[in-house]
């Protein structure tokens, strides 16, 4: 008998082990002994605000190849189907590993050294900012880069491109609750951690679908009420959490400041003010209770299409409530009011005397995983690092001084991401580096948005995966994933928390940062940018916050490896982070109180007509995230979600699955539909993350808040038609040559809706 | 009496399937979710049910009593393991016996798929995977008192009435204090099987 030597390696089974009941169930000879090999990093997702903690599991080649439940604080070991999903994105066959280039949109990509592909990139942004000036070049940035990277966004486009055009698709996400909490308190995040929910006896939120866009919250909402609070949810739609709250307001999308200066009218005709609280530490207070004496509950309820007791029957829970708590998402601040629609939120905490103390108070919930971190440190039109104004001279020497450079060669304030669209079909812009966005997806409007950039003479993106706007540029720079890298994050309790880097990027990607190092040394600025990575940046991110409002000095990775993370102001080495604002009473305005804003109604800026006589209202599904370039690569979450549907209710005479033609002012597109009670007759709702022609963002209007200039996503004029046959949804770009990962597009051409809104059921799966 | 078992309150489930994708992260099972997560009263509502193995006691296992091969084992701690890979024949009769629609047969294998309540990580003294990561607590892993502790003026059968029948569990429902009769079940009312009355419709005592 010849002996047959077997190659051992540790993480395979070894032959004559391989019996099926060793393998539990799959095939032995596909089977690794992935447990015994592995190391748990701890780290947090990259999804969502809420910034959950999960291990990855790295196995004995170094490689992320799963996820494991984290007991961290935010979360308790839980996680919503994204965040399981999300390790997947690592070694994902559609991964970019080569930098892609064209020098015009009629080639096709090909893949080129990073030497060509900089090269390429600098003697384009010499040659435009030579012929057009320098703020013909523009930088767009995005919320879920960790807060080093945005503050680089900043920091390059302003010192390295030297231009004032730069913003980030945040603009698209939080901005209207940032202006009205910077117009009402004088600082820019919640004023509550989550777990105040658990001791609040009346919770009310507005514009939030938490189950599905915040799956993991619902433990602290569902705790909240088994200690015996009240509920109430404000959404046209019966979400998740809508169906079993105490008071379901399924007002009209775009009637929220009309609804809630109602609530606020009865609170004063009921005398459920906390007139000690207005009187001490606000201001304002006489004018805000003049225009609400204008909204009774009878106008508002014809303004709303919402019953004028239910009005009251808000006002009451939350007025009589002994700890109250507001919170809302993009629901009601996607509007041309959407500072103001916060504004009317704040007035009623404020007004009956629910701020700073445990379970009484007011936040906002971050959409991406650093929406609050990504708005606070420069990547922003206006702003400069630490929440400084850009057109503040005293903030500007400020920065200057930190940046090296002079006050004079610091730009003026920019314009907003989609104005910035609208200055590329005017050719105002002409150059643009983008970086960790997918606009074709997410802005609205996409036929303006697609026009605009491709009037682009040049334009760069950084991504790991081809995003459907990645795929329309001259250079793709591929990137890392939030598993190969360090950085901070700040989640929607501006609670600052640590993502570690699990494992090595692929050959051929860089980190964001090395990319925009370089370039920027390429440019002629590299001693202002001689950052190793994002730990160096940090520290320069920590002084150059000294002394803000958003103070991060105290906050050092050893601390936050040390913690469960450190909520700004944190102006110390020694200072425990404020979990809770306003608990002195004090706001940060100089005088310390709460500047009450008066605000009036207005309609959406989409007429209604006979021609266009409902209401479009758009937003997420459980399954995926955004723009969908990371979840709709991943197979669980295609399978649970395959693709958009139109959500109608049965009054109009659609059965499900009916392809249905959703016209606009601005396209139109067929949906499988989806009918279902759980939404007002008068509306309909599509999901936004699959692209043209598919895309829900080619129907929604490019209008502005005047002051945020968010776009008005959640309502527009819409009918619906009859039609043939439905749209069928696009396989994600790769590269010339490559193909999507097949299996995990197995499900993307089930032309049916998904069960329900949350996706299919698994009986419903083929 | 109940050990630590999974705990089940559809009225907390927000539908968002997060136990079906981490059933698939099971590493004696990758890529393959045992747990059924159904939307019950589609059209109407978004509500949504997620379905584990009950683990029957009394009858006990009713998958294991009918299988042919003798593939569905029982362990000591009352756990209806999967079938035995070794011994199934994927003749789905466990698909017909089992009172809650659990069992699936993968039709490639020829085999059956079923939650064992995630022995391989009980085994490790890690919790279900569906019942660590739920975000809402629909699913629970613990003990009752666990449960109270958490949810106060809540109560829990492992009881469940089909028609007359009532099988007993050891995986629980949570219902509200005041009720502690058997849950109802979801079959329809047998009044007549092959021409002849089922009992309380005639048939003879």
């Amino acid at each position: 008998m010849s002996h047959e030597y077997v190659p051992l390696d540790p993480s395979v089974a070894p032959l004559g082990t391989r019996d099926f009941r060793d393998a539990g169930g799959l095939p032995a000879a596909a089977w690794r002994a992935d447990q015994t090999e592995q190391t748990l990093v701890p780290t947090h997702c990259c999804f969502c605000g809420v910034q959950c903690g999960m291990y990855l599991r790295v196995d004995g080649h170094g490689k992320v190849f799963g996820v494991e439940p984290r007991n961290h604080d935010i979360n308790r070991m839980r996680l919503c189907p994204k965040g399981i999903n999300a390790y997947q994105q690592v070694n994902h066959p559609d991964r970019l590993t080569a930098p892609l280039m064209r020098r015009s949109r009629d080639e096709e990509f090909r893949e080129v050294s990073w030497e060509e592909a900089l090269d390429f990139t600098v003697a384009e942004i010499h040659r435009i900012q030579a012929e057009h000036g320098r703020d013909a070049f523009g930088m767009l940035g995005g919320a879920s880069l960790f807060s080093e990277k945005t503050y680089l966004v900043g920091k390059f486009a302003r010192v390295a491109l030297k231009t004032r055009h730069v913003d980030y698709n945040g603009r698209l996400c939080m901005v209207s609750a940032a202006g009205a909490n910077k117009l009402a308190f004088g600082i820019d995040r919640a004023g509550n951690p989550f777990s105040d929910m658990l001791q609040t006896d009346c919770l009310l939120i507005a514009g939030a679908n938490v189950g599905e866009c915040f799956p993991v919250l619902t433990q602290y909402v569902w705790g909240a009420r088994d200690r015996g609070a009240t509920l109430i949810v404000v959404d046209p739609r019966e979400t998740a959490v809508a169906r079993t709250a105490d008071i379901h307001v399924a007002l009209k999308s775009g009637t929220d400041s009309a609804f809630f200066n109602a609530v606020l009218h009865v609170i004063v005709e009921e005398g459920l003010t906390d007139e000690a609280f207005l009187a001490e530490h606000a201001t304002g207070w006489a004018e805000v209770k003049a225009t609400v004496k204008e909204y009774p509950p009878a106008r508002a309820a014809e303004i709303c299409g919402v019953p004028e007791e239910q009005i009251v029957q808000v006002a009451r829970m939350f007025g009589r409530a002994e700890r109250a708590m507001a919170c809302h998402a993009r629901g009601i601040e996607h509007h041309t009011q959407g500072v103001e629609n916060c504004l009317t939120v704040i007035n009623l905490c404020a007004a009956t005397g629910n701020l700073g103390r445990p379970g009484a108070g007011y936040g906002t919930l971050t959409g991406q995983g650093n929406g609050q971190g990504g708005r606070e440190h420069g990547q922003k039109s206006d702003l400069l690092p630490g929440g400084r104004s850009i057109n503040d001279p005293v903030h500007r020497r400020q920065i200057s001084a930190i940046w090296g450079i002079e006050e004079s060669e610091l730009p003026q304030a920019g314009t907003s991401m989609m104005e910035m669209v609208w200055q590329m079909q005017r050719h105002e812009i002409r150059g643009l580096i983008g970086v960790c966005n997918n606009p074709f997806v997410s802005l609205p409007n996409y036929a303006v948005v697609k026009d605009g950039y491709d009037k682009l003479e040049f334009h760069a993106q950084l991504d790991f995966f081809l995003s459907e706007t990645a795929a329309n540029a001259h250079v793709v720079f591929p990137v890392t994933t939030w598993a190969e890298d360090e950085g901070v994050m700040a989640n929607a309790e501006a609670r600052v928390i640590k993502h570690n880097k699990a494992q090595e990027p692929p050959a051929g990607v860089r980190t964001d940062t090395w990319v925009m190092c370089e370039l920027a040394r390429r440019l002629g600025e590299g001693g202002k940018f001689a950052f190793e990575g994002s730990k160096d940046v940090f520290d320069e991110l920590r002084r150059a916050s000294a002394g803000t409002v958003i103070d991060y000095y105290g906050i050092t990775y050893d601390r936050l490896e040390a913690t469960g993370g450190i909520v700004w102001p944190c102006p110390s080495l020694e200072h425990p982070g404020t979990p809770r604002l306003f608990e002195d009473g004090r706001t940060y305005h100089p005088d310390g109180k709460v500047h009450l804003q008066v605000v009036e109604w207005r309609p959406p800026a989409d007429p209604y007509s006979d021609e266009f006589p409902m209401r479009l209202t758009t937003g997420r599904t459980v399954a995926h995230f955004l723009s969908g370039n990371q979840t709709r690569r991943l197979g669980g979450l295609v399978e649970q979600t395959p693709r958009p549907w139109v959500e109608i209710h049965p009054s109009h005479g659609f059965r499900n699955g009916e392809p249905v033609r959703v016209v606009t002012r601005r396209g139109s597109e067929v949906l499988p539909a989806l009918v279902t009670e759980a939404i007002r007759p008068d509306h309909v709702f599509v999901p936004y993350h699959w692209p043209y022609p598919t895309a829900a963002n080619a129907l929604t209007i490019d209008a502005l808040d005047p002051r945020s200039k968010i776009p008005e996503y959640k309502v527009c004029a819409v009918r619906i038609e009859r039609a043939e046959a439905i749209d069928p949804v696009p396989a994600p770009p790769v590269p010339p040559g490559r193909e999507p990962y097949p299996e995990a597009q197995v499900s993307r051409t089930d032309p049916l809706p998904p069960t329900s809104p949350q996706g299919r059921g698994t009986a419903e799966r083929g | 009496m109940l050990g630590r078992t999974i705990f089940i309150d559809p009225g907390r489930c927000i539908g968002c399937q997060a136990c079906v994708s981490a059933c698939r992260e099971c590493d004696s099972h990758r890529g393959k979710s045992m747990i059924h997560l159904d939307y019950p009263d589609e059209g109407r509502t978004v509500a949504s049910l997620p379905t584990v193995c009950m683990h029957c006691e009394d009858p006990v296992a009713p998958c294991a009593e009918v299988c042919p091969a003798e593939a569905i084992l029982i362990t000591a701690d009352g756990v209806v393991q999967e079938a035995d890979p070794t011994r199934c024949i994927g003749c789905a009769n466990c698909v017909n016996a089992c009172p809650f629609g659990v069992p699936k047969i993968d039709l490639e294998a020829k085999l059956q798929m079923k939650c064992n309540l995630c022995y391989d990580r009980t085994s490790y003294g890690l919790a279900p995977m569906c019942a660590t990561v739920c975000p809402t607590g629909a699913l629970f892993y613990g003990t009752v008192e666990e449960l109270q502790a958490e949810r106060p003026g809540v109560d829990v059968s492992t009881m469940f009435a089909f028609g007359d029948t009532v099988v007993s569990t050891g995986v629980a429902m949570v219902v509200s204090g005041e009720r502690r009769a058997p849950v109802p079940g979801g079959t329809l009312n047998l009044i007549e099987v092959n021409g002849r009355p089922t009992p309380g419709n005639g048939a003879r005592a």
